[in-house]
């Protein structure tokens, strides 16, 4: 649940690349995934973009091991058997991933192509767009404490890319979970002073990180307290302290970065800028190509909405396949699209290595 | 059916008849209780159905489950009585429940 934010502070030097293709698909969720399938039947090339560092979407990041008994012909599956299954059937199709990124940006060239734009500066250009971004990305959650914007980029962080930019500082880390006890690990000889602050004295995080904190603490380097935070104290977008809550009363400590780790939800994020038409944090798509109002750009999944739209995964299946045929016709504008069966076309079965 | 009363952090109390087998957090949903979100849908994933249990219910709504408090460490203000309804299912030993709506639910 925690790894993207580590995955970002790792990826921040590799130098942004300029990718042509035919589709971006937005999420690797279910419906993503699937998408590369239906599209890759009629040729189309995909590369599949997502803010998580492993594909899955909500199957893998909220319920990787509850059990879902409504996908057709699996009594039952996990969200996690169905993403590696998915995976599996798109196989043959090649489809290029790119993890722990976010479209930002969106515009139409003067050729008819998007030009895409990632968090990390990798562009591309595509033909077409599908957005399957189900609930919208993941992103941290921001703890409700009064006046909590004013703060963050300047002493409020919820990920780290530069372990330099900490040094000298009286970093606070909330959480218990891996990325808390990481980056206090990490940040531990460089801050001036280090202050873990967590609900309760045991830890999700894995074993040997809670041991090496715990020695750490023991050894006056790190401090644990056991509590929550109530206040930021600051003044102009530069904190100095934060007031937490403990067994013994209120406490007021030095804080200068405050790094709160409560891990992550959903929120539709840049898709609202891109000059679609939405309706309450959905997109509007038509019933025959899932199309949005915008031509070339396809919603599918969780994220459209349509008279007598149910937020299903089999409905994002059906979703995914009408959607290819329309993507075809893009692509491909002069190519006849031949509707062929993978239990008796040779073709199709050539494509998936089953021939 | 169980009675469940919500009390929102303004005072605003509502009472709704529940059917046993629920939990806590589909009987809010159902009767549009503000201020429980449930965003992953029950799936105890997400800390957004988070609530107070009333002192004289805790023995009887049950202490929450390792899971349970691994994904309390999600939610915010944490105390005593804290639970996550999706996690309370509804009987009739619970009937007459008060849970108290945090402020903020992230």
């Amino acid at each position: 649940m925690t790894t993207t934010l580590e995955q970002h502070a790792s990826k921040a030097d590799i130098a942004p690349e300029l990718i042509e293709t035919d589709v971006v698909i937005i999420g690797a969720g279910p419906c993503g995934l699937f998408a590369v399938f239906e599209l890759g039947l009629l040729d189309l090339k995909c590369h599949v973009v997502d803010i998580l560092d492993r594909p899955g979407g909500q199957c893998a990041e909220l319920y990787p091991e509850k059990p879902i008994y409504d996908v057709p012909a699996l009594p039952i599956v996990t969200g996690q058997e169905l993403t590696d299954r998915l995976m599996e059937q798109i196989k043959p199709f090649d489809p290029v991933f790119h993890f722990s990124e976010r479209i930002d940006q969106l515009s139409r060239d003067a050729d008819g192509r998007f030009r895409l734009v990632t968090d990390y500066g990798t562009t591309f250009l595509t033909k077409v767009v599908v957005i399957a971004a189900g609930g919208g990305s993941f992103t941290p959650k921001r703890p409700p404490l009064d006046g909590i914007a004013d703060y963050e980029g300047s002493s409020v962080f919820y990920s780290v890319r530069r372990i330099e930019s900490m040094r000298g500082k009286d970093i606070v880390i909330v959480g218990g979970g891996d990325s808390a006890l990481d980056w206090t690990l990490n940040l531990q000889p460089v801050a001036k002073s280090l202050t873990l602050v967590h609900r309760r004295d045991e830890f999700r995080a894995a074993p040997h990180s809670v041991e090496k904190m715990r020695a750490l603490v023991a050894d006056g380097q790190v401090r644990l307290a056991i509590g929550q935070v109530t206040k930021l104290v600051g003044d102009g977008g530069q904190l100095s302290s934060v007031a937490i809550k403990t067994a013994d009363g209120e406490e007021t400590i030095p804080c200068t970065a405050l790094l709160p780790f409560f891990g992550l939800t959903m929120k539709l994020g840049p898709v609202a800028n891109w000059g679609l038409h939405l309706n309450e944090n959905l997109v509007p798509v038509d019933t025959e190509r899932f199309e949005t109002s915008e031509h070339g750009i396809f919603a599918i999944g969780d994220i459209n909405t349509y008279p007598g739209k149910l937020k299903l995964i089999l409905s994002g299946f059906h979703e995914a396949a009408l959607m290819a045929q329309a993507a075809h016709k893009i692509v491909y504008p002069d190519k006849k699209v031949l509707f062929q069966y993978t239990t008796s076309s040779s073709s199709l079965q050539k494509k998936l290595g089953v021939k | 059916m169980t009675k469940i009363t919500f009390i929102q952090p303004d005072g605003a109390s509502q009472t709704v008849e529940a059917e046993n087998g629920l939990t806590v957090m589909e009987a809010a949903k159902l009767n549009d209780i503000e201020g429980i979100e449930a965003e992953c849908g029950g799936a105890c994933a997400c800390a957004t159905c988070h609530v107070y249990v009333d002192e004289a219910w805790r023995a009887a709504a049950g202490k929450p489950s390792e899971m349970e408090e691994d994904m309390l460490d999600f939610a915010f203000d944490v105390r005593d009585g804290s639970r996550l309804c999706c996690q309370i299912r509804v009987s009739a030993g619970i009937d007459g429940l008060i849970v108290r709506v945090p402020a903020k639910q992230f």
